[in-house]
């Protein structure tokens, strides 16, 4: 399948990773995924024709773009996520007074946990001839961008993609080369364009490749790009996810990012530049390198525990940042046991340890704590927390169990 | 006989006089890697001194291998930094480069990637702990501490977790050929296949650990590969069990996309290879004492 999946704000660590460790600033940030006002802006920079349009934040503010715009408009509104038109968050509107009311009707709107705070008002397009899809994404198995497009447009690719595979064009497109002509009149002939579009066309398409490039995008959509009654091309909706290992080039787009949708926890762990993300049960866990945090909440699952959530204090973290950890995992209520898991490499476990004590001396907390330190100055660590009288772990298993055991109130 | 690194190695250091870069560069120099030495640009003509060994510090890798016969590196710059290191290091005639940084740009690794595919240059990393042959040679931050000489090679996408996997072997007597952290990032250099197929033709490995992780399909893939090339026994491990869908779990590539990159799928299609899968990273042991 492909990576249709728009990602989930999720925070990250320290911007550099070694080289925060060298002194460069840490810059911390997530995957940002841009609003269809955001993405479509971008694109008209690149050439690609969209609608013309406004942001508007109340009722009023829309009636007055639709009365510039003409009056037949549609507002749409401005969430991180699908479905808005079945939730009924897009509405033609054909006067300016369609529109604030329309308006009216989908801000604080609430589409699937997310509340509507702004939408766009858009032209509405000329007549529609036809729909298509286009896309640019990475195709990480073969290791190249990929144009992608279906002639089955406006409709939810994933399903045209695993009901009918064979109305999905996909062309690679080499990095060093970028988009040749002869590939966007392949597409166009199999979308069966007509030939006098086929020019405008290779310069959309182009023009979708240079945005996703120039912004270091994960993912370009366009769904759909219609013909228009005036056989004209137009990006009716649009859609754009960018690489969060390149914010700290792409200053701008990182200043995109919609905080109001960010779970207050996860945003303080992004800014102390802890992967965090929230989960259900009541075992909180701490824990170096993603995948061993990963490991842990499994095991805890497996020993019959529920992990409170996923977090991952990086490579090198500092005593600070295991401190604000820490208190991020105890400000959650379900919280009724922590486990730590370190296993030293580029962390080190005195600094750790350090952290868990400087928390320990800030928070009043009677939550069991199991603490399991390895490799890296590892007994540096022990000794440091020997005072603290904390349960201790030999092996993950160890740990694990004892973490259940002091969740559900016996005996470690 | 191991893979990638031993006594042969004359290592390089990019980013030798960074915080990192140092620190770890002591640490294997302690192991006993020769390190020979390192860059770090303005700083050429300083020594970098630890465990009594002195290593001398070039402008540029083109100079350092010119002058000290350099044929591996280990690069600790930070990620802006990082695509042209490769680069550099490709362009001088290095033959392994193992990449630790982590968060280089997807648009840049596929551009390093297809330049790196035309050379005969073989990338381990990024986003990796890299590499240690026990008794030989160490490059990256694997724990020297926590390993063993002995006969089971170690593949992972992991760090910390493969940390764990090797000091259980170690704890229970089974030594290792060579640990290779391969990293997790979506675009990479060597992957699970590539050093699968080192250690089938290693005469010191006889048997193998594959340590996966959701997200992608790199795992799938060593399992065809595995039942159509391996005579080699492979058990493994696959993290992320529990993830819920749609959430990064920390490496770019770990993140389960609709029906694709599942634990599930990942477990089933090893276990159709004739791979042990364990539970949980403790019971690696056991499988393979079994």
């Amino acid at each position: 399948m492909f990576a249709f999946v728009v990602y989930f704000r999720i925070p990250r660590r320290e911007r550099c990773g070694l080289g925060a460790a060298r002194g460069a600033t840490a810059i911390e940030e997530t995957q940002v995924d841009l609003h269809e006002y955001q993405a479509k802006r971008l694109f008209a920079e690149h050439g690609v024709p969209i609608p013309s349009g406004e942001v508007a934040y109340t009722p009023q503010e829309a009636r007055d773009i639709a009365r510039d715009l003409g009056g037949k408009v549609v507002v749409k509104a401005q969430v991180h996520t699908g479905g808005r038109g079945k939730a009924g968050g897009v509405k033609l509107a054909n006067s300016p007074e369609e529109a604030e009311a329309a308006a009216e009707q989908i801000l604080g709107m609430d589409i699937k946990g997310y509340t509507v705070n702004k939408v766009l008002v858009d032209q509405q397009a000329p007549g529609i001839d036809q729909e298509i899809y286009l896309a640019v994404l990475i195709d990480r198995a073969r290791r190249r961008p990929m144009i992608m497009a279906s002639a089955a447009g406006g409709m939810d690719i994933e399903q045209v993609a695993d009901e009918t595979p064979e109305k999905i064009i996909k062309v690679l497109v080499d990095p060093y080369l970028g988009v040749r002509s002869y590939q966007t009149t392949y597409i166009a002939d199999k979308l069966g364009l007509p030939q006098e579009l086929w020019r405008d066309f290779a310069k959309l398409v182009a023009g979708l490749y240079d945005c996703f490039v120039s912004n270091d995008a994960s993912l370009t959509e366009v769904n759909p790009l219609v013909i228009t009654g005036e056989g004209k091309l137009l990006a009716v909706d649009g859609k754009m996810s960018i690489d969060d290992n390149s914010l700290a080039r792409q200053s701008r787009l990182a200043e995109m990012r919609d905080v109001e949708e960010e779970p207050e926890s996860e945003r303080e762990a992004r800014l102390a530049g802890i992967n965090f993300i929230q989960l259900d049960g009541n075992i909180g866990c701490m824990v170096n390198g993603a995948g061993l945090a990963m490991s842990t909440m499994d095991i805890i699952k497996l020993f019959g525990g529920e992990p409170a959530n996923f977090l991952d204090i990086g490579g090198g973290a500092k005593a600070e940042q295991v401190a604000t950890a820490l208190r991020l995992i105890l400000s959650d209520p379900n919280v009724e046991a922590v486990l730590f898991n370190i296993f030293g490499g580029i962390t080190r476990g005195d600094e750790v340890a350090r952290g868990i004590l400087e928390a320990l001396g800030e928070i009043d907390t009677d939550v069991p704590m199991v603490v399991r330190l390895a490799g890296t100055n590892a007994e540096e660590g022990r000794e440091i927390l020997s005072e603290a009288e904390m349960e201790t772990a030999a092996t993950l298993s160890e740990a694990a169990r004892k973490a259940v055991a002091a969740a559900q109130g016996e005996e470690m | 006989m191991s893979i990638l690194v031993d006594k042969n190695t004359r290592l390089l250091v990019q980013g030798i006089t960074g915080r990192e870069g140092s620190f770890h560069t002591s640490q294997m120099i302690d192991f006993g890697t020769n390190v020979v030495a390192g860059v770090t640009p303005g700083k050429g003509g300083q020594v970098f001194e630890a465990e009594g060994t002195r290593v001398p510090v070039f402008n540029t890798v083109r100079q350092a291998v010119e002058e000290t016969g350099a044929n591996t590196t280990c690069i600790f710059v930070p990620s802006r930094f990082a695509a042209d290191a490769i680069y550099e290091a490709a362009d001088a005639g290095i033959e392994l480069i193992v990449c630790l940084t982590e968060y280089i740009p997807v648009l840049d690794m596929i551009k390093v990637r297809s330049y790196l595919d035309t050379l005969n240059t073989k990338l381990v990393g990024p986003n990796c702990p890299g590499l240690i042959t026990p008794g030989e040679a160490k490059v990256g931050i694997i724990p020297g501490s926590i390993v063993r000489r002995g006969n089971v090679g170690v593949v992972s996408k992991s760090g910390t977790l493969t940390y764990e996997v090797v000091f259980a072997l170690t704890d229970r007597g089974m030594g290792q050929s060579t640990c290779v952290g391969i990293g997790g990032d979506p675009i990479k250099g060597l992957n699970f296949i590539d050093v699968l197929e080192m250690f089938e033709a290693d005469p010191q490995t006889e048997q193998v650990i594959l340590i996966g992780e959701i997200g992608g399909n790199a795992e799938e893939q060593a399992a065809e590969y595995i039942t159509e090339n391996m005579s080699k026994p492979v058990t493994a491990f696959i993290a992320g069990r529990t993830a819920p869908p749609g959430r990064r779990m920390g490496h770019a590539g770990a993140i389960v996309e609709g029906k694709s990159g599942t634990a599930e799928g990942k477990v089933a299609a090893l276990r159709a290879a004739g791979v042990k899968v364990a539970d949980h990273p403790d019971q690696i042991v056991d499988l393979i004492a079994s």
